[in-house]
C-alpha cells in the first residue's frame, strides 16, 4: 500500500495502521545502523531541507543522520542564517525554500502552528520537528518506537507517567496522543503551574504529587524543564523542583520494578532526573538516541516515496 | 397636504407596509401605506425591504492616522455606508494617538471631505497620553474638539487610582469612559481563550478572569463615584454575570458585545485560525449563551463591531504573531439578521442594541421614525443573499472568519439625515 500523507504535523494525523507502518519499517532501519557500512542509496537524488528557526542538537542531528544514511542530500539552514533573522515572514522564507524545489522540509519553529503554516503553502513534504508548544510527533513515535522494543511490542495494560512541565511541551501533547492510542494508561505529573488548562480533556489521569504519579508506573518520561520557568513565576527555585518533582532512584521506587527511564534530552542533570538514574540500565535515554535515527529514516523513505 | 420632500413607498415596518415622510434631512412622518396626495415629492419604491433604522457603531478601528494601509477615513466610512451606519465612534489607537485636538479636527475633518453626508463620525478620545497609561490625557479640549467618549482602547489602565481620576475628570468634561476589559498582566493579547482548545493547540490562553477581574474593577468603581463606565466587548458569562449584578444595583455601568461572540467560540480559531484571533478572545458555548442571554435582557446595553481591519500579510503568519481583530462593519447588519432569522435575538433587540440604545448612552443622533427624529434609515432586503468574498467589501481589512459564508441579505439603501448614501 503506499504512502499517501504529504506532511507530518502531528501524531493525530495518523492512524494506527500508519504507525505500525513507521514502525516496521524503522525495525528494519534500526539493522541498517548497526551494519559496518551504514549508507543505503534509497533516496539517492532527493535532497531534504533541515529548516530549524530554533536551536537543536539532537533532532536535527538525527534527521541528518538518517538522511544521509538513506543517500539523500540534506541542507541545513538555522534562524540566525536566514532572512527571518532580518525580519522576513515564515511565508516568504518558505515560499524562497520552495522554489529551490526540494523534496521535504524539515522544520523546527518556536511557534505553535508553524508547521501546519508552512505545509499549508508549500508542495512539497513538511515533516514537523517540533512547533512551539503543539506536537513533536517524530519524538513521539521514538519514545513510543523504543517502548515497543523494550516491552516486546505491548502497550495495553501499561502504565506511562509523563513528568515535570506538561503544559510548554510538545514532547508531551504528542506522547499523550500516540501512547493512548496505542492502548497504554498515560498519568500525568507535575505541580500545577506546569499543567496545562483543562487536562479533563484529554485521555489521562493527573496526579499532583509525584508519589501518585509514580505509583505502579511501567515507564517514566521525565520532560526537560526550561530553565526560565523560574523567572516566568512558575517555579519558586530550580532546587525546590529537583526535590519535589525531580525522579530521583529513591522516588522511582514507587514504580514498578524494572520500571524504565525516559528523557526526550537534552538532561538538566540533578533538576527533572538525578545524574545516577539517567545512567541507569533500566534508563532508556540513549536507546531514544538510537531509535529516533531509525524512526526518522522511516519517515523519510515513507514519505518521499509516496505517491500522491 | 404633508410637505414632504421625498416619500419612501411600501417598506415594512413592524409587519406593516408603510410610507417614510422625508423633509429637511428629517422624518415627518411613518404612516401606512397607500396613494396618499404628496404634491412636489419624490417618490422612492421600497419594494418592500425591510425599513430599519439606521445603526451607530461605538467601537470602530479607522487607523487613520498613522495605518491608512489597513484601512483610512475615507475606506472605513465607506464600509460603514454599505453595512448601514449612520454614525460611527473611532478608537484612539492611531498613530499619532488621538490624544490631542489637532488629532480629533484632523479626523473630523477627512470624514467631511469624504463623506459630506455622513456617516457621522465620532472620535473617541485616548483616555491617557499617548495611551501609555501615566498622565491624562486634555480630555476637556478633546471634547471640546469633537470627541464623545474617552478610552484606552486594547491597553486597559493597569493603575486603579490614575483610572479612578480619568473616569472623574471625564465626566466633568463630558465623557464617558469605555474601558477595554483584561487585566494587563494576565496573557495580554492571547488571542485565543485558556481552555480545551488552547491546551490543545499548544497556545498561550487568556482567562476568563482576566476579563472578569477588571470588569469587577470598573463595577466597583463605578459605584463608589456613582459615574458611568462603558465595558467595551463583553465575551464571557463571569462577566455577564457581574454586569447583572451591578445593574440590580443601580451601578452606573452599561456594556457591549460583538456579533462574533455571540456567533463563534474559540473552536473558531482551530487549526490556528488568525482570522478568528480577537481580543478578548472567543470563548466556550457557555460564554456564548451568557452573552447571547444578556443582550436579549438588556444586561448588555449595545451591539459594536470592534472593526480592526489588517492587512493580508499581517494576518498571514503563525497564529501567536498575528494581530487581534475582525474587519466587522461590512457585515455586522447581515449577521445581525442571520440571527434574527435563526431565533438568537428578536428584531427590537436587535435594532436597541445597534440603534437607540447606542445614541441614549452616548448623546448621539438616533432615529425611532417619530416626528422630527434625524432620516437615518436603511431598506435592508432579506431575500437577497449574497456570499461574502474580499471583493465584495469595501473596507481594506478583508480579515474575518466569515469569509466564504452566505449571508442573508443585504442594505438596498442608507439615508443619513435625508440624503441618500448607498
Amino acid at each position: 500500500m503506499h504512502w499517501t500523507h504529504k506532511d507530518l504535523l502531528d501524531v493525530c494525523d495518523l492512524s494506527t495502521g500508519d504507525v505500525e507502518r513507521i514502525f516496521e519499517t524503522a525495525d528494519s532501519f534500526m539493522e541498517i545502523n548497526r551494519r559496518q557500512v551504514k549508507k543505503v542509496p534509497t533516496l539517492k537524488g532527493k535532497s531534504v531541507v533541515l529548516f530549524f528557526a530554533e536551536p537543536s542538537t539532537r533532532t536535527k542531528t538525527s534527521f541528518d543522520v538518517a538522511a544521509k544514511r538513506l543517500s539523500a542530500d540534506t541542507f541545513s539552514l538555522a534562524k540566525s542564517g536566514s532572512s527571518l533573522s532580518k525580519g522576513e515572514s515564515l511565508k516568504d522564507t518558505a515560499w524562497t525554500l520552495q522554489a529551490m524545489n526540494p523534496d521535504a522540509i524539515v522544520l523546527r519553529d518556536s511557534r505553535s502552528g508553524a508547521a501546519r503554516f508552512i505545509a499549508e503553502r508549500l508542495d512539497c513534504s513538511v515533516l514537523n520537528a517540533g512547533d512551539g508548544w503543539h506536537a513533536h510527533p517524530t519524538q513521539a513515535l521514538l519514545d513510543a518506537f523504543t517502548l515497543r522494543r523494550a516491552w516486546g511490542g505491548e502497550f495495553a495494560g501499561r502504565t506511562v507517567t509523563i513528568l515535570g512541565d506538561i503544559a510548554h511541551s510538545r514532547v508531551a501533547r504528542s506522547n499523550v496522543n500516540l501512547l493512548t492510542r496505542l492502548g497504554a494508561t498515560v498519568r500525568v505529573c507535575g505541580p500545577r503551574t506546569l499543567l496545562p488548562p483543562r487536562l479533563d480533556t484529554w485521555p489521562v489521569t493527573v496526579c499532583h504529587d509525584l508519589g501518585s504519579g509514580l505509583d505502579g508506573a511501567d515507564a517514566v518520561m521525565c520532560l526537560r524543564l526550561q530553565l526560565e520557568r523560574q523567572q516566568d513565576g512558575l517555579l519558586p527555585s530550580l532546587r525546590e523542583y529537583a526535590q519535589t518533582w525531580g525522579l530521583s532512584r529513591r522516588a522511582l521506587r514507587k514504580a514498578k520494578a524494572g520500571a524504565k527511564v525516559l528523557h526526550p534530552g537534552p538532561i538538566n542533570r540533578g533538576v527533572e532526573i538525578a545524574s545516577d538514574l539517567a545512567d541507569d540500565p533500566d534508563s532508556l535515554i540513549l536507546d531514544q538516541v538510537a531509535s529516533g535515527v531509525a524512526v526518522r529514516m522511516a519517515l523519510l523513505f515513507l514519505f518521499l516515496t509516496r505517491k500522491d | 397636504m404633508s410637505n414632504a420632500e421625498f416619500i419612501v413607498k411600501g417598506a415594512r415596518w413592524r409587519g406593516e407596509s408603510v410610507d417614510v415622510l422625508v423633509a429637511q434631512g428629517r422624518i415627518l412622518e411613518l404612516r401606512p401605506s397607500g396613494n396618499y396626495m404628496d404634491p412636489g415629492a419624490q417618490k422612492i419604491p421600497a419594494g418592500g425591504a425591510l425599513l430599519l433604522p439606521a445603526l451607530t457603531d461605538c467601537h470602530v478601528h479607522l487607523r487613520e492616522p498613522g495605518f491608512e494601509y489597513k484601512e483610512d477615513i475615507v475606506s472605513g466610512l465607506g464600509a460603514a455606508a454599505q453595512g448601514g451606519f449612520a454614525n460611527i465612534m473611532c478608537m484612539a489607537n492611531t498613530r499619532p494617538v488621538n490624544d490631542e485636538a489637532a488629532v480629533t479636527e484632523m479626523m473630523l475633518e477627512k470624514a467631511r471631505r469624504a463623506w459630506k453626508n455622513g456617516p457621522r463620525l465620532f472620535p473617541v478620545a485616548a483616555l491617557t497620553r499617548g495611551l501609555a497609561g501615566a498622565e491624562l490625557a486634555e480630555l476637556a479640549e478633546l471634547r471640546r474638539a469633537g470627541c464623545v467618549a474617552a478610552s484606552n482602547d486594547g491597553l486597559p489602565v493597569r493603575n486603579s487610582e490614575l483610572f479612578r481620576r480619568a473616569v472623574e475628570y471625564a465626566a466633568d468634561a463630558g465623557l464617558i469612559v469605555i474601558d477595554h476589559c483584561e487585566d494587563p498582566d494576565m496573557a495580554p493579547g492571547a488571542g485565543v481563550n485558556e481552555g480545551e482548545v488552547s491546551s490543545r493547540l499548544g497556545l498561550k490562553g487568556q482567562p476568563v478572569a482576566a476579563e472578569a477581574m477588571q470588569v469587577a474593577r470598573d463595577i466597583l468603581l463605578a459605584e463608589y463615584l456613582g459615574l458611568p463606565i462603558h465595558i467595551a466587548h463583553v465575551s464571557c458569562r463571569q462577566a455577564v454575570e457581574l454586569l447583572a449584578w451591578a445593574k440590580g444595583r443601580g451601578v452606573p455601568v452599561t456594556a457591549e458585545t460583538c456579533p462574533h461572540y455571540l456567533l463563534l467560540t474559540d473552536e473558531a480559531v482551530e487549526n490556528y485560525s488568525t482570522a478568528a484571533k480577537v481580543s478578548p478572545p472567543l470563548r466556550t458555548l457557555d460564554d456564548v449563551l451568557a452573552v447571547r442571554q444578556a443582550l436579549r435582557e438588556g444586561v448588555i446595553d449595545i451591539l459594536v463591531t470592534d472593526h480592526a481591519p489588517h492587512a493580508a500579510h499581517e494576518k498571514e503568519v503563525p497564529f501567536a504573531e498575528a494581530p487581534n481583530g475582525i474587519s466587522g462593519l461590512d457585515t455586522a447588519l447581515a449577521l445581525t439578521m442571520r440571527m434574527v432569522d435563526e431565533g438568537i435575538l428578536d428584531l427590537d433587540t436587535a435594532l436597541r442594541a445597534w440603534c437607540w440604545r447606542p445614541a441614549e448612552i452616548f448623546g448621539l443622533p438616533a432615529c425611532t421614525f417619530k416626528r422630527d427624529d434625524p432620516a437615518d434609515f436603511v431598506l435592508y432586503d432579506p431575500g437577497a443573499p449574497w456570499e461574502l468574498t474580499p471583493e465584495r467589501m469595501r473596507s481594506k481589512g478583508k480579515n474575518t472568519p466569515f469569509m466564504g459564508q452566505t449571508l442573508p441579505g443585504r442594505v438596498n439603501a442608507l439615508f443619513v439625515g435625508g440624503v441618500r448614501i448607498v
